[in-house]
């Protein structure tokens, strides 16, 4: 078994380095992710036929290839064309490219259960499209795209751990190597599986919390 | 304010398909400053048509708008400048559901007259005030009733200080008891000299209050007039039919 010494010098150490780095990865995710999937939604139902084609092509793609094989891509292919990422860059430009794909058509469906009517009442005010979209549209459909879109971070925390396959030492990496080494597998992956937990179940607060915040009398919450 | 006696809109000659369907065939009216037009007429015949096209919410096929002696082209940038120009009072009220009543009226002096916030919140209640809405100016749109929301829409409208209102069935969505807060708002703006079009089925509002009633069927204006003439000696066998079916349904005695 695994003595508190043992515990304290080399498990704690490693595993708090791992954590610390997932949760980089996924801060630094997090809001590129969020802010490409709101342009894409746009794109999508307000932009004309090319950008709306160009925005579809993109969560096509992103959304219909693994994860794994984009960051291969950007970590093991670009260098080829001279494209060379360091491995934490290329994790967070994988997650937010990838995140982003599924984000977008959170905030797509939100944007279009708005009421035509916000939009033309936006209009006759004289605000451009721009500003009706930025004050009338995106508030009201972020609100109700919140539950989505913290559905997703949960997938970001836990698909951060595919960040190790292109070399970056984070929470999954950090216990791989750990285990391996000292034989102790089933200690250390149950004990990464609680950690992830725990970062879940902090997004889940935040989102309630936000939520609850940002509420209004007569959105549909579900509640 | 303007020199010029010309008409504050003029509406000329315009069409208006949606594939195979004639919304619009040929309209042309005059607005003068101080003026209350109201369109009457059969359900589907492009009232609210007509009405979207003056603001271009719908952009008309051919003919022409004028606001003030300018035409209403252009840009959509263009177009944004015309529209804050001219109200728009919507049927089902379309309030920004995420802001208070208070919010939804200083929106658009906020964003679009980029006045600053605290000079927007005064005349904000200014406006709620003259709705008779001032106490309500916390509340979300979702607690207020269906004739408090289309006060406060009038009252947003009026923020934007616009040269002329359009109005398209503003009491069609409400309960009948509150259709009279509404259009007593709607009688004393015109009293208070503002320029109105409006579309209703209210003949009550029309008879007293209007100083020129449009006859409007299969997208033209059949026949136009003081409401004297039109209620009770219109010249077109049409008119008269019309009429007489609305007053069996409506009553004939004033509502207002």
């Amino acid at each position: 078994m695994v003595d508190f010494e043992f515990f304290r010098e080399i498990i704690f150490p490693r595993l708090l380095d791992g954590t610390l780095m997932t949760i980089l990865l996924i801060v630094l995710s997090l809001l590129p992710q969020v802010l490409i999937g709101i342009l894409a939604a746009i794109g999508r139902v307000y932009g004309n036929k090319i950008i709306s084609r160009l925005s579809l092509a993109y969560v096509v793609f992103f959304r219909g290839t693994p994860l794994l094989i984009q960051l291969f891509i950007l970590y093991y292919g670009l260098p080829s064309i001279g494209i060379y990422l360091s491995p934490v860059f290329a994790a967070v430009t994988g997650f937010s490219l990838c995140g982003g794909a599924f984000q977008s058509e959170y905030v797509r469906g939100a944007i279009q259960s708005i009421k035509k009517g916000q939009m033309q009442a936006a209009l006759s005010l004289g605000l451009t499209r721009t500003g009706a979209i930025l004050f009338v549209i995106l508030p009201q459909a972020m609100r109700r795209a919140l539950p989505g879109l913290a559905n997703e971070i949960t997938y970001l925390v836990k698909y951060s751990s595919l960040a190790f396959m292109i070399t970056v030492i984070e929470l999954t990496g950090a216990g791989k190597i750990i285990a391996g080494r000292y034989f102790i597998y089933t200690y250390i992956f149950t004990l990464i599986a609680v950690i992830y937990l725990v970062l879940v179940t902090i997004v889940t607060r935040i989102q309630k919390r936000l939520e609850a915040r940002l509420s209004y009398p007569g959105i549909v919450t579900g509640r | 304010m303007e020199t010029n006696n010309g008409p504050v809109l003029r509406v000329e000659n315009i069409h208006k398909s949606y594939g195979d369907n004639h919304v619009l065939n040929g309209v042309s009216f005059d607005v003068h400053l101080g003026d209350t037009k109201v369109i009457i007429g059969p359900s589907g015949t492009g009232k609210s048509t007509l009405l979207r096209c003056i603001n271009h919410l719908d952009i008309p096929d051919s003919g022409k708008i004028y606001l003030n002696g300018e035409e209403v082209h252009g840009s959509r940038k263009d177009i944004s400048t015309y529209r804050r120009q001219i109200g728009f009072v919507f049927q089902d009220f379309n309030l920004f559901d995420h802001l208070t009543a208070l919010g939804n009226v200083m929106l658009g002096p906020v964003r679009v007259l980029d006045m600053d916030k605290e000079a927007a919140r005064e005349l904000a209640f200014v406006e709620l005030d003259r709705v008779g809405l001032k106490d309500k100016a916390e509340l979300y749109p979702a607690q207020l009733s269906g004739g408090q929301q289309q006060r406060v829409s009038i009252a947003r409208t009026l923020a934007m200080n616009p040269r002329l209102i359009l109005f398209d069935e503003p009491t069609s969505a409400l309960d009948p008891e509150l259709i009279g807060e509404v259009l007593g708002v709607m009688r004393d703006l015109a009293l208070s000299g503002m320029t109105m079009v409006v579309v209703t089925h209210e003949m009550g509002f029309a008879r007293s209050v209007a100083n020129e009633i449009l006859f409007m069927e299969d997208g033209k204006i059949l026949e136009q007039g003081p409401p004297q003439q039109v209620f009770y000696k219109p010249e077109l066998e049409r008119t008269q039919r019309f009429m007489h079916k609305i007053s069996e349904l409506y009553g004939n005695e004033d509502s207002l």
